[in-house]
């Protein structure tokens, strides 16, 4: 701006960042159609009545939105994914911190413990589901596969349980998987976040008196804030999303239904897109809640540096 | 027990600055190691059921065996999944390969411009950009599948809805948003000099961008082409909602297999080993890049 001010008003050329712009004004338009026009659109099909693909519907305001409340299935759902949520979310962020937390200073083959817990990254959801359907599979005693068999061979047959069949916390069994795939990944953000800590300040504070506990609580672990919040935010995206692995495990049945398995009912065998885009708009409110604060809070803190 | 408890926290350690604390506790130092190495154990499970299952005839598919090493090794399920899966693989790298080269030069050009060559209001487009990254797909399916055939109508093909370059479009047009912010981040580590003085020799935005800022991208590169690659192979949802039995990529061949029932497990795991095989073996040559993509997804390269 300042650059174009300082120019002579004789010589009116165009500005200097006029081809940066243009450089970048493809991807401009697309994310502009693709993500909010789009994202646009479907909550236009969703405010609407359009319940088959055909007719064009009209609009109803937030009717489908308050009629979803009334369907069982629903509320099965939201609570699955709420159970799923906290599990995940929960346990990928205590294992992963637990991990870093023992390898953060370092130890010989640390390379090698690295790479076996981030490699299940790599692998799609739905390779994963293939061998966790078989390790979760719900026979016990004789017909045990899985951990099931596992547990029996070892005496420990009280553990065997439904797993994802489990009528009150299936979820939590389908949240395993989830774990084993993603705890590698909260693994390497934390051990990035302990090796940022100044070793000067963990060294001042054990001048200062503390014990290496004290020095965990009162600086390593006020250094590792962001870096949970960061992996808090992706876990949960993830989490509020989770189609492939469901998919993949149990397919469709409501034992294990969220609102992304839902959506995908709805839209392919119900055929009812104004039902479909009612539920993707619910996922895309709830990831909405607190990902848009986050950015917001990136792009200052970035600023700000 | 409670005696050691209550020994007075004032013993402190020797503070000569040489002893590091890991050099402090041996036994302590041991003890991570071997919970490490449980966890390493647990990890590899599901790698020994995949492995150890693929290679079992039917004729041990008995439940009592489950955990077994095969009686007798045979490749036998492995030629079978691979007959069923290979249409569905062939899908996949037509995908994969263009798309994730198209996403990284796309990415390349935004994330040059957004840190080195900024427009006014650069910042907000790159905030808006990446709320793109978080955005849960559902949100944009029905729309998309609709824009999918209105293009087939539109342009009297079968390229979109139902095709691969369709899929391969949307994986690129969403994934903008991750290789803008992995290139940006990347080149804001550029000197800021550096581009000035190819300004003052005279050279536009495109030769800067040419001689100066592409020569050094290689590693961006490698981290955006080995992130786009993972996913677009990995990827289902779109694949599920886009695409039809001609253009069903591995995800969804081998979903099909191990969803029905009929398919012996050991088939099932061989058809997952074979689906994983590409990434896995990106991992294990280049996982320091697969690495660097995993943390720019935090934001915070």
């Amino acid at each position: 701006m300042t650059a174009q001010t300082a120019l002579p008003p004789a010589r009116r050329r165009a500005p200097r960042w006029l081809p940066g712009l243009l450089l970048v004004s493809p991807s401009i338009v697309a994310i502009a159609v693709f993500v909010y026009g789009m994202l646009g659109w479907n909550f236009k099909v969703a405010l609407s009545d359009q319940h088959d693909e055909i007719t064009p519907g009209k609009f109803v305001g937030l009717e489908n939105f308050v009629n979803l409340w009334d369907e069982t299935r629903w509320g099965i759902s939201v609570r699955h994914a709420i159970v799923f949520t906290l599990v995940f979310v929960g346990g990928a962020l205590v294992l992963g911190w637990f991990l870093a937390f023992l390898m953060e200073k370092g130890l010989k083959g640390e390379g090698g413990f690295r790479a076996v817990y981030l490699f299940p990254m790599a692998i799609s959801f739905i390779a994963t589901g293939v061998v966790w359907r078989w390790l979760m599979n719900s026979a016990t005693g004789e017909r045990a596969v899985g951990l099931n068999a596992l547990f029996g061979m070892f005496g420990l047959d009280f553990l065997q349980w439904q797993w994802f069949r489990d009528q009150d916390w299936g979820m939590a069994a389908m949240a395993i998987p989830a774990i084993w795939q993603m705890s590698g990944y909260v693994m390497a953000l934390f051990l990035a976040g302990f090796r940022g800590v100044p070793e000067e300040l963990r060294e001042a504070a054990r001048v200062d008196g503390c014990n290496e506990w004290q020095v965990y609580r009162y600086v390593v672990f006020a250094f590792l804030r962001p870096v949970t919040l960061s992996a808090m935010i992706i876990l949960g995206h993830i989490s509020l999303k989770v189609f492939d692995l469901i998919v993949s495990v149990s397919g469709k049945q409501i034992i294990t239904d969220v609102p992304a398995i839902f959506m995908w009912t709805a839209v392919y065998d119900s055929h009812d897109p104004a039902k479909g885009a009612t539920i993707a708009a619910y996922i895309v409110l709830s990831v909405a809640i607190f990902v848009v604060p986050y950015l917001i809070w990136n792009a200052r803190r970035e600023k700000r540096q | 027990m409670t005696t050691i408890a209550k020994a007075p926290p004032t013993a402190a350690p020797p503070r000569t600055p040489a002893t590091r604390p890991r050099d402090r506790a041996p036994i302590w130092r041991a003890v991570r190691v071997a919970v490490l190495l449980v966890f390493v154990v647990i990890f590899l499970i599901p790698v020994y059921v995949l492995l150890v299952t693929s290679f079992k005839p039917l004729s041990e598919a008995d439940p009592s065996q489950a955990w077994n090493l095969p009686q007798v090794w045979t490749t036998e399920a492995w030629q079978v999944a691979w007959e069923k899966l290979a249409p569905g693989v062939w899908n996949s790298v037509l995908l994969a390969v263009p798309g994730s080269i198209l996403s990284a030069m796309l990415g390349s050009m935004n994330g040059f411009v957004l840190s080195k060559w900024r427009f006014p209001g650069a910042d907000v487009v790159f905030t808006l950009f990446l709320f793109g990254m978080f955005i849960p797909y559902q949100g944009v399916m029905i729309p998309l599948v609709q824009l999918m055939v209105g293009l087939n109508d539109l342009t009297g093909t079968q390229w979109f809805y139902g095709a691969i370059p369709g899929l391969t479009l949307a994986h690129v047009v969403y994934g903008i948003p991750i290789c803008t912010l992995i290139f940006r981040n990347y080149y804001v580590t550029i000197p800021d000099e550096l581009i000035e003085a190819s300004r003052v020799d005279g050279a536009g935005m495109l030769r800067t961008y040419w001689s100066v800022v592409l020569p050094v991208s290689g590693p961006a590169f490698a981290v955006v082409i080995i992130w786009q690659f993972t996913s677009l192979w990995n990827d289902f949802l779109f694949a599920v909602f886009l695409t039809g039995p001609q253009s069903w990529p591995t995800t969804v061949m081998l979903n099909n297999i191990a969803g029905a029932q009929t398919v012996p497990y050991s088939q099932q795991m061989a058809a997952a080993i074979l689906a994983s095989v590409p990434t896995m073996i990106i991992y294990v040559l280049l996982g320091r890049f697969f690495m660097r993509g995993l943390m720019a997804g935090a934001l915070k390269g």
